[in-house]
């Protein structure tokens, strides 16, 4: 078969699209988890949290399914950030998973008894299932950034020298509100387009005001001890950017302040960071005006400029290992073959516009913003 | 390898994948039941068919979130459990999950949301699309996954490259055309219809036998009994028995389900029933059919089928091959150009998943003897009885589900479902679909042991660096959330049954929205 891309500009490819997956689950389920995080705190009757739920309700599905196809497109493009990262924070998934199994069942099933009991009861699941996994991902990237204990023998087999609570460092835990704080924000900007104005949407926006000033404030400090925190690799020696995946053909060691030579190298760069700082005002100032649209455009920048700045600091590592640079994953050493690459890049491209469209099409037919009257009156809602 | 964890995480693998398997079926069957259901609607105009699809819908809906739910396990589980198979095979394994995601479970899970709350934003048409999209999306979901499981079954379209230590693809064709691949998902989906369907039938004799919602449970019937009969015989007729000849494994799996220890004459005879005994290697009291078995499994009645005892010798043929590709690796490690053994390697490849699996008795498998290689030929054989026990009870359903809905579907014309003993029998039968399905997912693994992939990873070699406590902790953890939420699931579902079709609204409600229409 001929393949008329060439390895190298593949593997960049699908780290780009790695970050398209990420960003396109934290702009769409990461709405949800927002939302769900915000719930017991902006709905305090019934009616209220119902109309906060039945506002991401028929979505959130759809949205889920980022989570799931970001699991499968890793696996399938890079077979080993999948294999170390799952394996390596073993526990913290299961906490992810656990929480994620409760969501869907506690949209599913609250409706199901009108018991005030049973309907709060699954409201701190609707909780749990949104701010837990909002929490652990950002506690994921920032061990990410510092690197994870691993190390690979010559059959490639990976040992993993780290705990659970390993996992929690002051750094981490910063990112992890980070995260928290940013979806929290971006699920607010989705409750400012998608329900009437009211009580609940003034306590949303009194949230939000906090939320957004949280998450400028903890991105500049992530980005001061990602500078001054000994954070870093850099690769050395000769890089075979189309040489076989496998770590061990390559070298590279720490480099403290590494993360941030991208930026001298390509100054573009800065406009990740830069939009990650821009989008909470640009929401703050949708917040002044009342602008449900300026709101949301706001917290979709800051979503995606900070986990931008991640990509584009990283650049080319993926996932570095603490305890043996050797054994970092890079862009070019930690992919699939190059015909898996391109056999799964022109399926992506054939679906991966269709699966937009017709995204699309259901917000457009299920648009518009809904009231306390809808939630009332309407018998599909839960 | 710490065999605990192996082991460990073989039963978690288990357990959550049969657990998740016991929403998949349902979700399966009942949304093509869905779309014909609404069809009938969109066509007639008929209310009480609007009713109809309403209701089995909200079944569906309580059944489908706990499917989705659990699938988010097994997405990642092949990642925290299984690390070493993620990284040996994930070139190939990786791409129809990720293609599941983008092309099914995005359609499904988009829609679904649609196909619940859309009922007074789309037009008739529109919303029996929607339907359709969403049953389309469920089922080839279930094509992909097959793809995936087909190819650990018989992993075509793939070799293994010695500078990243991993299976990579050579044909993507081959792996997406697996013939194992196509008789499985042609049975599991058709096996799902049959529960389905069988799920429709029990309920619905359920009101039949009160004397409730007669009108709605008669149509049901009717819907359920043509469909289940049109699945139970595809569940049989292109059942999975095709994909059996084709590789050793394969063929051992077949000699394991009949316990046949010795390669017979052809054509070969089926063993209805008998007792396997593995120490002797023999089957006592065995009752035979001639000639039945040669026909199924080689579609000729002059095709051989292999013994258990002759595949072993292949089997250990395979191990001594496999270590001279296993010594060609182990020189390329240290020097890529090394040409001699670039050459052994290329003459042997095919067989380095053999010489691993002396891995589970030394370190390494150049340094086994005869006697071990043997004994490690023999691990290639399944568990007999498991295999031949499980087959017969599933075997046996199987033709069970024919004989029902072919009655069911004399009964709806002969007798409109008046009779009170076949409505029993209906609501009998609503666990039994259940326990086959469950019976053949457990032959079609236990059956691959001791492989991850069938002549090329053993299992034990795919866990991941985990402790014994860790995948205790996650066992305990999701047995106590998964049974919390099965207790749940149970008594919703009850509750939906109990409540039954009609929608009691406040009479405001009336004014916007659906309003109740009346049944009979």
């Amino acid at each position: 078969m001929h393949i008329p891309l060439d390895y190298e500009t593949l593997r960049v490819i699908w780290w780009a699209l790695l970050g398209v997956l990420l960003i396109g689950f934290a702009l769409t389920d990461g709405y949800d988890l927002g939302v769900g995080a915000l719930l017991p705190f902006v709905g305090r009757t019934d009616q209220e949290r119902r109309l906060v739920i039945n506002a991401i309700a028929p979505h959130w599905e759809g949205h889920q399914v980022w989570f799931i196809l970001g699991g499968g497109a890793i696996f399938a493009a890079w077979p080993f950030v999948y294999a170390v990262s799952f394996s390596g924070f073993y526990l913290a998934m299961f906490l992810v998973l656990a929480a994620l199994i409760l969501r869907p069942v506690a949209f599913k099933y609250r409706s199901k008894h009108a018991d005030p009991a049973w309907r709060n009861r699954w409201d701190w699941a609707l909780f749990v299932g949104g701010f837990v996994p909002a929490l652990v991902f950002g506690v994921a990237v920032g061990n990410v950034l510092v690197g994870a204990p691993f190390r690979f023998d010559s059959n490639l087999r990976m040992t993993y020298e780290g705990t659970l609570l390993g996992l929690f460092t002051p750094f981490t835990l910063l990112t992890g509100l980070l995260s928290v704080a940013t979806l929290a924000l971006h699920g607010a900007g989705w409750l400012a387009v998608k329900i009437e104005d009211g009580p609940v949407l003034t306590r949303t926006r009194a949230i939000a005001r906090i939320a957004a000033l949280a998450s400028i404030v903890l991105f500049l400090i992530g980005g001061v001890m990602v500078a001054k925190g000994g954070m870093g690799l850099a690769l050395t020696g000769a890089v075979d950017t189309r040489g076989p995946s496998n770590p061990l053909m390559s070298a590279s060691v720490a480099a403290p302040g590494g993360w941030l030579a991208n930026y001298g190298a390509h100054p573009w760069m800065v406009l990740a960071p830069a939009l990650g700082l821009l989008g909470p005002l640009v929401a703050l100032a949708g917040i002044a005006k009342r602008s449900g649209a300026i709101n949301l455009i706001g917290t979709a920048l800051a979503t995606t400029g900070i986990i931008a700045t991640v990509g584009l600091s990283m650049f080319p590592f993926i996932l570095p290992s603490s305890i043996d640079p050797r054994s970092s994953l890079t862009v070019w050493n930690a992919s699939s073959s190059h015909m898996t690459l391109f056999i799964m890049l022109i399926v992506t491209v054939i679906f991966l516009p269709v699966v937009l469209g017709y995204t699309a099409w259901v917000m457009k037919m299920l648009g518009g913003r809904i009231t306390l009257r809808d939630v009332q009156t309407n018998p599909d809602f839960y | 390898m710490d065999m605990a964890v192996v082991e460990l995480s073989r039963l978690q693998f288990a357990l959550t994948a049969m657990y998740h398997f016991l929403f998949v079926p349902l979700t399966l069957g009942l949304s093509f039941m869905l779309v014909i259901m609404e069809s009938i609607y969109v066509i007639t105009k008929r209310p009480i068919w609007r009713i109809i699809t309403r209701f089995w819908g909200k079944l569906f809906g309580i059944n489908f979130v706990l499917g989705v739910a659990t699938g988010l396990t097994m997405e990642f589980e092949f990642g925290t459990n299984w690390a070493y198979y993620a990284h040996y095979v994930g070139d190939i394994f990786g791409a129809p999950l990720a293609i599941e995601g983008l092309m099914a479970f995005f359609l499904e899970a988009t829609m679904v949301g649609v196909m619940f709350f859309g009922w007074d934003r789309l037009s008739r048409r529109q919303h029996l699309a929607v339907t359709f999209l969403v049953a389309l999306g469920t089922n080839l979901s279930a094509l992909w996954i097959l793809i995936a499981n087909g190819w650990m079954q018989n992993p075509v379209g793939a070799t293994f490259n010695p500078d990243t230590m991993r299976m990579e693809v050579t044909d993507f064709s081959a792996v997406l055309f697996n013939p194992v691949a196509q008789a499985k998902f042609v049975h599991t989906v058709s096996a799902g219809y049959v529960c389905a369907a069988t799920f429709v039938m029990g309920v619905s004799a359920l009101y039949l036998l009160r004397g409730k919602y007669t009108n709605i449970a008669r149509r049901s019937m009717m819907v359920a009994s043509a469909f289940g009969l049109a699945s139970a015989l595809s569940v049989v007729v292109l059942g999975d028995e095709s994909g059996y000849a084709l590789t050793d494994n394969q063929k051992m799996k077949l000699a394991a389900i009949e316990a046949m220890w010795e390669t017979e004459e052809a054509p070969a005879a089926i063993t209805l029933v008998g007792l396997p005994d593995v120490a002797a290697r023999k089957t006592h009291g065995a009752i035979k059919l001639p000639y039945v078995m040669g026909i199924i499994g080689t579609r000729s009645l002059s095709g051989k089928i292999d013994g258990i005892e002759e595949l072993v010798l292949r089997a250990d043929e395979r191990i001594h091959s496999g270590i001279i590709a296993y010594d060609a690796v182990e020189t390329l490690k240290a020097d890529r150009a090394n040409v001699p053994a670039r050459a052994a390697f290329e003459a042997h490849k095919r067989d380095i998943g053999y010489a691993m699996l002396l891995k589970r008795y030394v370190a390494d498998p150049r340094k086994a003897d005869d006697q071990l290689i043997l004994k490690a030929a023999w691990d290639t054989v399944p568990n007999v009885p498991v295999m031949f026990f499980l087959f017969r009870g599933m075997a046996a359903l199987g033709f069970g589900f024919i004989a029902f809905f072919a009655m069911a579907f004399y009964c709806a014309s002969a007798c409109q479902f008046s009779k009170r003993w076949f409505l029993k029998l209906a609501v009998v039968m609503i666990p039994l679909p259940w326990i086959a399905i469950e019976s053949g997912w457990v032959l079609a693994e236990i059956g691959r042991q001791p492989w991850a992939v069938d002549g090329v990873l053993p299992t034990f070699l795919g866990a991941s660096s985990l402790t014994v406590p860790q995948v205790w902790a996650t066992i305990f953890g999701f047995t106590a959330l998964y049974g919390t939420l099965a207790v749940i699931e149970i008594r919703l579902m009850i509750a939906a049954i109990r409540k039954g079709p009609i929608e009691h609204h406040e009479p405001a409600i009336a004014v916007q929205g659906f309003a109740p229409l009346p049944a009979e």
